[in-house]
């Protein structure tokens, strides 16, 4: 199996929290570009990222228009857009209807990542009350990469990562608590 | 030993592609409609919700349509262009350009303006209330330009759903405005329909970006959350277009989120409000006298 390229990490309700221990415990040296779909509600994508930027040990900063992915960037999508990337692994932005309720949709980053990374990518699901990324999980599976999602009694809202088992399926399904130390195992070189 | 072990068969990713690139040129070939310099990620899904929504087994079946049946090529451009607005969208673009823009353009005896791909019309009614506001209305025309015919008279109707009148309400107040929005619409059952004294100084009309040429003298030129659609060089070409088209000093402006890094054109434009992502052609550049 090829190392994984980039992960894309997808969450509602509760997923502030989660995202800020979570990237507590990155290792400061991945190498792979992480992008991010947070349904925020009203919070901006400024603020959103200000609040994670300060538990980070990687930097964050919102997902530009054509940029490509960085290296040991974390890229969050901009509130009222849907985020894309491209098979170049440059960043598109969408403003189509929802998907499910949602603009940002993490199906519509985890099929278009799914599509430019195939098997060297990682999805991961986390706290939410819908079932956005469920979808986007299986293609992610379909195409070779890896999902891992948050154990739904360990999280804070459990519909989201409890449909993405449903219907994705896991690799790896576990406590917040041990998916940074897992995905530093899987992507450190 | 058997040749074929260890070669892989397609996966239906890459089928997928194949049928999309053959869909993308039978519509270019056949109908004269060119969506080759699409972002392909978004042009994708279009494609894939089209079939589903068509239910039809396979991209391939779309392609025979396009081909065969040429009441099918209104459903397609309706697929592939999915106009969603709202009005005063982004309310801070509005009062920006009420601020910062509409000063310069009312030193102009007659005001252009042209909203390059309309869609449902939402941005129109809202600019046509904002430079009634300023006392501009009078003196401008507005070009509203798509691509899509559908999108264009739903464009011109100006009727929506009453459910998005709360929305676009706390936007126009958020945006500046000096009424309330109510007083520009009509509501009946779960629609509203925009005042139509609104439409007076607009003209609707059929311009294709990706293939049509300059048309008018503009002295703004609106066009929000499209060109996040087009490939590096349909956006730079674009961007080429505007820049002709606009008189020298005249006005750009983008989708707040929208990237000019990779496009040389935008070197033509100097930013006034960077994050509103409102430009003005340079003085240096070419514009209309």
């Amino acid at each position: 199996m090829p190392r994984p390229e980039a992960i894309v990490i997808g969450c509602s309700a509760g997923g502030l929290t989660a995202l800020e221990s979570l990237f507590a415990d990155l290792s400061p040296a991945l190498p792979q570009p992480i992008a991010v779909c947070c349904h925020t509600g009203s919070a901006t994508v400024d603020l959103l990222c200000e609040l994670l930027d300060k538990h980070a040990t990687l930097p964050v900063e919102e997902a530009r228009e054509r940029a490509p992915l960085g290296g040991g960037v974390i890229h969050v999508a901009p509130s009222g857009y849907h985020l894309l990337v491209e098979t170049s692994r440059r960043f598109s932005l969408s403003v189509d209807q929802r998907v499910s309720f949602a603009r940002p949709s993490i199906d519509v980053l985890f099929d278009s990542a799914a599509e430019a990374y195939g098997e060297a990518l990682i999805g991961v699901v986390l706290t939410g009350a819908n079932s956005d990324g469920a979808e986007g999980l299986l293609r992610i599976k379909q195409c070779g990469g890896i999902a891992i999602v948050q154990d739904p009694a360990d999280a804070e809202v459990p519909a989201m990562p409890a449909a993405a088992l449903e219907r994705a399926g896991a690799d790896h399904c576990l406590p917040l608590a041990a998916i940074a130390p897992l995905l530093n195992r899987l992507c450190l070189p | 030993m058997n040749k074929l072990a260890g070669k892989s068969k397609p996966t239906d990713t890459s089928l997928e592609d194949i049928e999309i690139d053959l869909f993308v040129r039978a519509l270019k070939l056949r109908h004269g409609y060119d969506f080759t310099q699409y972002a392909p990620a978004s042009l994708k899904r279009r494609v894939l919700q089209l079939m589903h929504a068509q239910q039809t087994g396979t991209v391939s079946d779309l392609t025979t349509r396009v081909l065969h049946d040429d009441q099918f090529l209104t459903l397609v451009l309706e697929g592939l262009s999915v106009p969603v607005s709202e009005m005063f969208r982004d309310p801070d673009v509005f009062s920006a350009l009420r601020e910062q823009v509409f000063p310069v353009l009312a030193s102009y005896p007659q005001i252009n303006i042209w909203q390059a791909g309309c869609a449902h019309g939402q941005e129109v009614y809202s600019l046509a209330i904002l430079l009634e506001e300023a006392g501009l209305y009078e003196r401008t025309q507005i070009y509203a330009t798509d691509f899509n015919e559908a999108a264009l008279r739903h464009a011109q109707e100006g009727i929506y759903p009453a459910r998005e009148a709360q929305l676009w309400s706390r936007n126009y107040l958020a945006a500046g405005g000096s009424h309330t929005l109510a007083d520009y619409y009509s509501a009946r059952y779960e629609l509203i329909k925009l005042d139509q004294r609104l439409r007076r100084n607009v003209i609707f009309a059929n311009h294709n970006l990706v293939t049509d040429e300059v048309f008018c003298e503009a002295h703004l030129v609106l066009c929000r959350n499209v060109l996040i659609y087009f490939s590096d060089p349909l956006q730079d070409r674009t961007l080429a277009l505007f820049r002709d088209s606009l008189v020298r000093g005249g006005f750009l402006c983008l989708g707040t989120r929208e990237s000019l890094d990779f496009a040389p054109s935008a070197a033509d434009f100097v930013p006034v409000d960077a994050a509103r992502r409102i430009y003005r052609l340079d003085t240096r550049a070419a514009g209309r006298e």
